[in-house]
């Protein structure tokens, strides 16, 4: 029977199948954090059981960790403690833990690639939503909840009911200016942030294929913001060029027989999707999020839509445009911003700041405007200096801090405060997400780059055209 | 973690017709630092609850006396945005053992029935009809019996069937948790592991 990519993957790692039930699901690779971790050790410890295979869990530190002076002890109690407690986990479960300051330390979803433990065909999971990041290698990566992780250290598996799938086609060229995040949030706001749920998502056509890997990770990275658990594309070159010769990628003859398994993780022509939808590359221009759910978002060009016109209910839509303080039929070009955070598991990797810097290279740094920028790893963080993009940051008047996850949840300090707004290159607008109060509009690096620059939302193609000009 | 055992739930409702509410809004990231499961009820909804000077917000529905019950109902795509547990901790630790509404989000239903919140999905007709009920009269009753999977308004005797799935049912009817069954057939695991490379 033809299969998906999806079905491939997840069929090959079903331990046993449950009547009118979930699978036990085998789980490859475990990344565990300091925030969703303690309570599952808790538990192990009062059932008295030990991590069943420690050499597939790895753990590390960025959630809640500061991203200046990360060498000095955290000044947060509460962090610390948590900290504190995940070192203590993993060594009592010889665990790899790369903690503050270790090198190899990072967001989750930034390091788990850059250490080759995200391989294609592989089932991660981690007590993070935004695990699906790992989908870009032809994984299924999901998140978990707490009871889950507790599972997964216990028994090295999960149950769940097999998902749905959905395959997303959006083929053609991108136009100027669009990247992976404006494809992202095109399709968020296509499907709504509901739109997916129950559904695993592959993505397919030209777009995805023509993608680095880092924009492969950016989209698979938000597929859950449209409700699925989790997004994949098939492995191609790109993927394997990508992986090869990382720490834990497979060496020699495993990687021979490895790269054979790979290369018939695609979906049959003939497989059969539960749901497909198929979008134009040519519709999708720079987004912007104007509401407090990533389906609040349009081109940066258009006017924030009518009640009216909206499919759902007025009042919460409503209830979102008064938070943020925006009236219906208002463009969103013009208007004043405050903060503005490069960084997250979403666009915290070399490609994203990459982009940040060609926007705001021979420009300075509007001066109402505070910048965090903060690297996904120090994998990130060393290539940035490399490249000499940290000299074109500094240059403009910019800092670049130690990594984490930083504004993009305000576990830390990264604070946007009541009022203030902040154009983040991260996945979540929600109310508060960016500490109590603050609201957030949610956009690629270049977009974000045009706003630090001219201290308000901006078409980065005016920027673009201007340097043409010149 | 054990929970207690649900079997038939008749009680009163808080209504929260608002959609997508979201995790954070359920509990916002700064409350989970903690690492033991406690207080997190404490911290429900907690920016719509309280003001920033940690007095009460009197419209918010929590903090109405009027409403009260271990239900709550809430509009469509319930639960949406992140993975954190601490989410259905907070609603289980305030006292609440059902949600009922016409659509949720993925993970937070999963981590319900994990922790023996029962999440009970509803057409948006009878999530409508609930509503209304409560509305009329906030002390209305809703009996949700999970053997025959049925939610009724008792006041006008309308009822609708909900799906949950037969293992999770006889989880949640007995308070067992998947750990359990993981640990009893650890040995089919550690076969399939043997034959699985890192």
């Amino acid at each position: 029977m033809s299969k998906t990519l999806f079905d491939k993957v997840w069929d090959s790692h079903v331990v046993k199948h449950i009547e009118n039930g979930p699978d036990v699901l085998f789980i490859d690779r475990h990344l565990v954090h300091e925030v969703t971790s303690p309570v599952a050790f808790l538990g192990l410890k009062n059932r008295g059981i030990k991590v069943l295979y420690p050499e597939r869990t790895f753990a590390t530190a960025d959630h809640n960790t500061p991203t200046r002076n990360q060498h000095l002890p955290v000044k947060d109690p509460l962090s610390a403690n948590q900290l504190r407690a995940l070192e203590e986990n993993a060594n009592a479960h010889n665990i790899p833990y790369w903690g503050l300051g270790h090198k190899k330390n990072g967001i989750v979803h930034v390091i788990g690639p850059e250490h080759g433990i995200t391989v294609p065909g592989a089932t991660i999971v981690c007590g993070d939503s935004h695990t699906s990041t790992h989908g870009a290698f032809g994984a299924i990566a999901f998140g978990i909840g707490t009871s889950e992780v507790e599972m997964v250290l216990s028994t090295q598996c999960i149950m769940q009911p097999k998902p749905k799938s959905l395959r997303i086609n959006v083929s053609g060229e991108l136009s100027e200016a669009v990247t992976p995040k404006d494809v992202a949030l095109f399709i968020i706001s296509k499907l709504s942030t509901s739109g997916a749920t129950g559904y695993f998502v592959e993505y397919a056509g030209d777009v995805f294929k023509n993608m680095s890997m880092e924009g492969r990770m950016t989209v698979c990275n938000l597929s859950i913001e449209m409700g699925a658990r989790g997004g994949m594309i098939a492995p191609d070159e790109k993927t394997f060029d990508y992986i090869k010769g990382r720490e834990y990628t497979p060496e020699g003859q495993d990687w021979d027989a490895a790269m054979e398994y790979w290369k018939t993780l695609l979906s049959d022509d003939d497989a059969e999707f539960d749901k497909e939808v198929t979008f134009d590359a040519s519709e999708i221009e720079p987004m912007i999020t104007f509401g407090t759910n990533p389906g609040m978002g349009m081109g940066i060009s258009n006017n924030i839509p009518l009640a009216e016109s909206i499919d759902g209910a007025a009042a919460t839509y409503k209830k979102s445009l008064d938070y943020m303080d925006y009236n219906e039929g208002e463009p969103m070009v013009g208007k004043p911003i405050d903060f503005v955070f490069l960084g997250s598991c979403t666009n915290g990797r070399i490609e994203d700041f990459r982009a940040f810097a060609s926007i705001i290279k021979g420009r300075k740094k509007a001066d109402n405007v505070t910048a965090w920028l903060v690297p996904g790893s120090h994998k990130v963080e060393e290539a940035i200096k490399e490249e000499g993009i940290l000299d074109i940051l500094t240059e403009a008047g910019f800092e670049l801090r130690e990594p984490g996850c930083s504004a993009c949840l305000a576990m830390n300090d990264d604070k946007v405060p009541a009022g203030k707004y902040a154009v983040s290159t991260s996945n979540r607008n929600f109310e508060g997400r960016q500490g109590p109060g603050a609201r957030t509009l949610l956009a690629s690096p270049l977009v974000a780059a045009a706003a630090a620059v001219t201290g308000k939302v901006t078409d980065p193609r005016e920027l673009m055209h201007e340097e043409i000009l010149a | 973690m054990a929970y207690d055992k649900f079997n038939i739930l008749t009680s009163s409702a808080v209504p929260l017709p608002i959609e997508n509410v979201d995790t954070d809004q359920i509990i916002p990231a700064r409350f989970l630092k903690a690492t033991e499961r406690k207080g997190f009820g404490d911290n429900l909804f907690r920016d719509w609850r309280y003001n920033s000077d940690g007095t009460p917000k009197e419209q918010f529905v929590l903090n109405n006396p009027i409403y009260s019950g271990k239900i709550l109902v809430g509009g469509k795509n319930f639960g949406s945005g992140s993975s954190r547990e601490h989410a259905a901790w907070a609603v289980y630790d305030y006292g609440f053992r059902c949600v009922v509404s016409s659509f949720f989000a993925d993970i937070f239903r999963n981590n319900c029935l994990n922790i023996g919140v029962l999440p009970v999905q509803v057409s948006a007709e009878f999530l409508d009809k609930i509503l209304k009920a409560i509305e009329a009269d906030p002390k209305t009753e809703l009996e949700i019996n999970l053997p025959e999977q049925k939610i009724t308004i008792l006041a006008t005797g309308e009822s609708e069937s909900f799906d949950i799935n037969d293992y999770k049912k006889d989880n949640m009817l007995n308070g067992f948790d998947d750990i359990d069954y993981l640990l009893n057939i650890q040995d089919d695991i550690e076969k399939y592991a043997e034959n699985t490379p890192l």
